[in-house]
């Protein structure tokens, strides 16, 4: 039997795993200890938890456990190792190169670098949302002393091409530091094999909590270190202070560990299902994939559907199927993504356009639902769209002068 | 954003969708907005000439469901008005009928402006002055 709705928005959160949460349970009621708490039982077995969610975590992602700091979400990772490393790293030099097509958490927190007295080379990204590696050298110079660059993007899932960016700050003593809120569980993320030395995560984007994620912060071959921006009692090798989320962190390890043991079956399916979806939706007229297809997360597909507003598609299903469109009419600003537009899409195009993020609880039936009501809802709003009909008459919309709003 | 029922129903049974001949010297098309901002509406209306009154309204617009009820609404309430009538919708009216939100005003000014701007092609095809209309502030 087909539930509904369908969620297939799981790059803006994933539903948690049934076994994540029996995982963190105990630790609400029973284990309710403090893992600061060095002298009494109820601190040694929060500790023995943490200790071990901590090793969980580490091994998806190929670090020591020592390396992995927890944080409350990836949104805090990415302030800490971008204001952190500023800090810590002042008296080498005060700038910092990232991409148009970062996360706001990163995009933000280098304006607030800005504000401090840095300096942020934003590097523009290709067609597929892929940064060029000969810009990015270009860019580094004597005072540089991070690259901040995602490992996959949010909006269109391009994976950027995370081992020759580090190869060339390691070639030129840069630190690299990388957004893989939306890659670690979903592909193989080794920050080892891929040269890492600072990583932001979180568990909700892999089925398990909100409220909890990590930055990886390299140990050896550079040791790395990063200001506290919380102070307090210098909790997670002081770099991060503030009583430890237990529960959190339990299930952020049980999350990681799933994800070890089921990714590759879970990308076999999901990338199936993916792969489907997007060759039925194209055979619609004038829809177009945005961002790489090559470079991309198995469980995304970013579409556009020309002609047809975003968020009036939307509505035409959203009772039941979650979805988010690069129209950004829900918000205040009226401006759509700029993640779309710095592929070089038009607006029209932008606006146009739907995100689907596939995940493990994604079945064959909720796709085929899916395809069906997208399809009847741009077939019937292309009869309503003017566009459409311009379109049809073979009217250049680029001709139009169109009235100023 | 939950939308008001009215809005449902118009996004979900548009009242006159379609096009009339804009050739045509008793129909009056007004094109407003533009695909960047995501809303373009075009709004035609089909004149008695002997009587001035307004016999038929046709809508086609690519925007969000708001966007399309305020032009769903628009035409409706056009059939049946004399061009005077038509002239005194005001925006506020739509924003009303339909409990559309703030951020969604913006879709019933452009719902009045295709309506001045469908009127104006009629008054200028038929050897009439346009109309000033004083710019519309919410966009």
């Amino acid at each position: 039997m087909l539930n509904l709705p369908i969620y297939l928005d799981n790059n803006a959160t994933t539903q948690m795993d049934k076994r994540v949460f029996d995982a963190m349970t105990p630790y609400f009621l029973d284990h309710f200890g403090n893992a600061a708490s060095r002298n009494h039982p109820f601190g040694w077995q929060a500790e023995e938890a943490v200790d071990y969610a901590r090793g969980q975590v580490a091994k998806l992602i190929g670090a020591d456990p020592k390396e992995i700091i927890f944080t409350s979400g990836a949104t805090e990772a990415d302030n800490l190792a971008i204001k952190g490393v500023y800090e810590m790293y002042s008296s080498k030099g005060n700038h910092i190169i990232t991409a148009t097509t970062e996360h706001k958490a990163v995009l933000d927190t280098c304006k607030h670098i800005e504000k401090i007295g840095g300096e942020v080379t934003y590097l523009q990204v290709d067609k597929e949302g892929l940064i060029d590696l000969k810009e990015l050298e270009a860019a580094i110079k004597p005072s540089t002393i991070l690259i901040a660059i995602m490992y996959a993007n949010n909006e269109i899932g391009t994976i950027q091409p995370v081992k020759e960016i580090s190869a060339i700050a390691r070639k030129n003593g840069v630190l690299f530091f990388t957004d893989a809120t939306q890659a670690v569980g979903k592909v193989p993320v080794d920050v080892n094999k891929d040269g890492i030395d600072l990583m932001a995560f979180t568990a909700h984007k892999m089925y398990g909590p909100k409220g909890v994620g990590a930055l990886y912060v390299r140990r050896k071959n550079p040791r790395v270190k990063v200001t506290a921006q919380m102070d307090g009692g210098g909790h997670e090798r002081g770099m991060r202070s503030g009583t430890l989320n237990v529960p959190g962190i339990v299930g952020f390890g049980k999350a990681c560990e799933l994800c070890m043991q089921e990714m590759e079956s879970d990308t076999q399916r999901i990338s199936k299902m993916r792969d489907h979806l997007e060759k039925e939706l194209l055979k619609l007229e004038e829809a177009y994939v945005n961002g790489s297809r090559e470079h991309r997360l198995p469980h995304v597909a970013n579409i556009s559907f020309k002609h047809v507003e975003g968020e009036g598609l939307l509505m035409g299903f959203n009772k039941n199927i979650a979805l988010s469109s690069g129209s950004a009419c829900t918000s205040a600003s009226l401006e759509p993504s700029y993640v779309l537009k710095a592929l070089g899409l038009g607006d029209d195009l932008a606006h146009s356009s739907l995100r689907f993020g596939l995940g493990r609880f994604t079945t064959d039936e909720q796709i085929e639902y899916t395809i069906k009501a997208i399809s009847e809802t741009v077939l019937k709003l292309r009869e309503m769209s003017p566009l459409w009909e311009m379109y049809k008459e073979g009217i250049d919309l680029n001709t139009i002068e169109w009235a100023a709003h | 954003m939950a939308y008001s029922d009215k809005v449902i129903d118009h996004y979900s049974n548009p009242k006159n969708v379609g096009t009339l001949d804009k050739s045509s010297k008793n129909v009056g098309t007004g094109l407003v907005g533009a695909p960047e901002c995501g809303d373009v509406m075009r709004l035609q209306i089909e004149v008695d000439e002997s009587t001035g009154m307004i016999t038929d309204a046709k809508f086609k617009t690519f925007g969000c469901g708001s966007a399309i009820a305020s032009s769903s609404l628009a035409t409706e309430w056009l059939k049946g008005k004399s061009i005077d009538d038509a002239l005194k919708i005001d925006n506020m009216a739509i924003v009303e009928e339909l409990s559309l939100p703030p951020v969604k005003i913006h879709c019933s000014v452009l719902a009045e402006d295709a309506i001045k701007g469908a009127i104006n092609d009629y008054r200028v095809k038929n050897g009439m002055e346009a109309i000033k209309f004083e710019e519309s502030v919410v966009h």
